[in-house]
């Protein structure tokens, strides 16, 4: 299992803040996780679409598309940040 | 602890003194105060809420400050940031930088300043007379981290 985060506007389109999910086998990386929520159709293939300014972390590490993922990670999509 | 992210409001005074205290070799300290606009991007803004990851936000401040103090010669940083329900006057973030000498210590604690607004996970929502809006990231304020990268 990994634990997903959203966060601020994906958090509000999403309608839940985490999740649990059994990690697919073929699902390696952050794109391919980010491929199969957008699968999930309506607000997650909008919000999650390609060329949407859309950030990611594993395990609390700003990530890419190509970060391996494994069971365990705590995996996490946001926006981009605005503190300060 | 060099991070602190909470809902109170916090003591410039007073941080700055706990920062500095019994170290006689400081010759310089820096600081810099975020405060709540009452207008931005055209709107008047009621009140905002800061939202924030916790864990990762205190995680990646504390990896900027290791940075800073790497690249200037500083003896020590502080960065308090304030998340949930804030209003126009409001503190929002405070950053404190002691060195020997001004210089490095302007330049850390602007640095510091810099790579928060763009890598530290804060959220902003809005309240406006519109209604509620998320705040968008700023390119200037990228433009503004990339800068660092450049210099030598």
């Amino acid at each position: 299992m990994i634990t997903v985060l959203y966060f601020a506007r994906l958090r509000e389109a999403f309608g839940t803040a985490s999740e649990q999910i059994a990690l697919p086998a073929g699902v390696r990386d952050l794109a391919s996780l980010q491929e199969l929520l957008r699968g999930r159709g309506g607000a997650w293939a909008e919000e999650l679409a390609e060329g949407r300014p859309v950030r990611a972390a594993v395990n609390q590490d700003m990530a890419r598309g190509d970060t391996r993922i494994a069971d365990g990670d705590e995996i996490a999509f946001f926006p981009p940040v605005t503190g300060g | 602890m060099p991070v602190r992210i909470q809902c109170e409001d916090f003591d410039s005074g007073r941080e700055i003194a706990a920062l500095r205290r019994g170290n006689s070799g400081i010759g310089a300290i820096a600081s810099f105060i975020g405060v709540v606009r009452d207008v931005n991007d055209g709107e008047r803004v009621a009140e905002m809420t800061l939202e924030h990851y916790p864990g990762m936000t205190e995680k990646s401040i504390a990896g900027i400050i290791d940075q800073a103090k790497a690249r200037w010669r500083v003896f020590d940083a502080l960065v308090v940031h304030r998340v949930g329900l804030l209003k126009p006057l409001d503190q929002i973030v405070l950053v404190v930088v002691t060195g020997a000498h001004r210089g490095d210590a302007f330049a850390a604690c602007e640095f510091i300043m810099d790579y928060l607004k763009t890598r530290a996970p804060f959220w902003k929502k809005e309240q406006t007379v519109e209604g509620e809006r998320w705040v968008e990231a700023r390119a200037s304020d990228d433009v503004a981290a990339e800068r660092w990268r450049l210099k030598g």
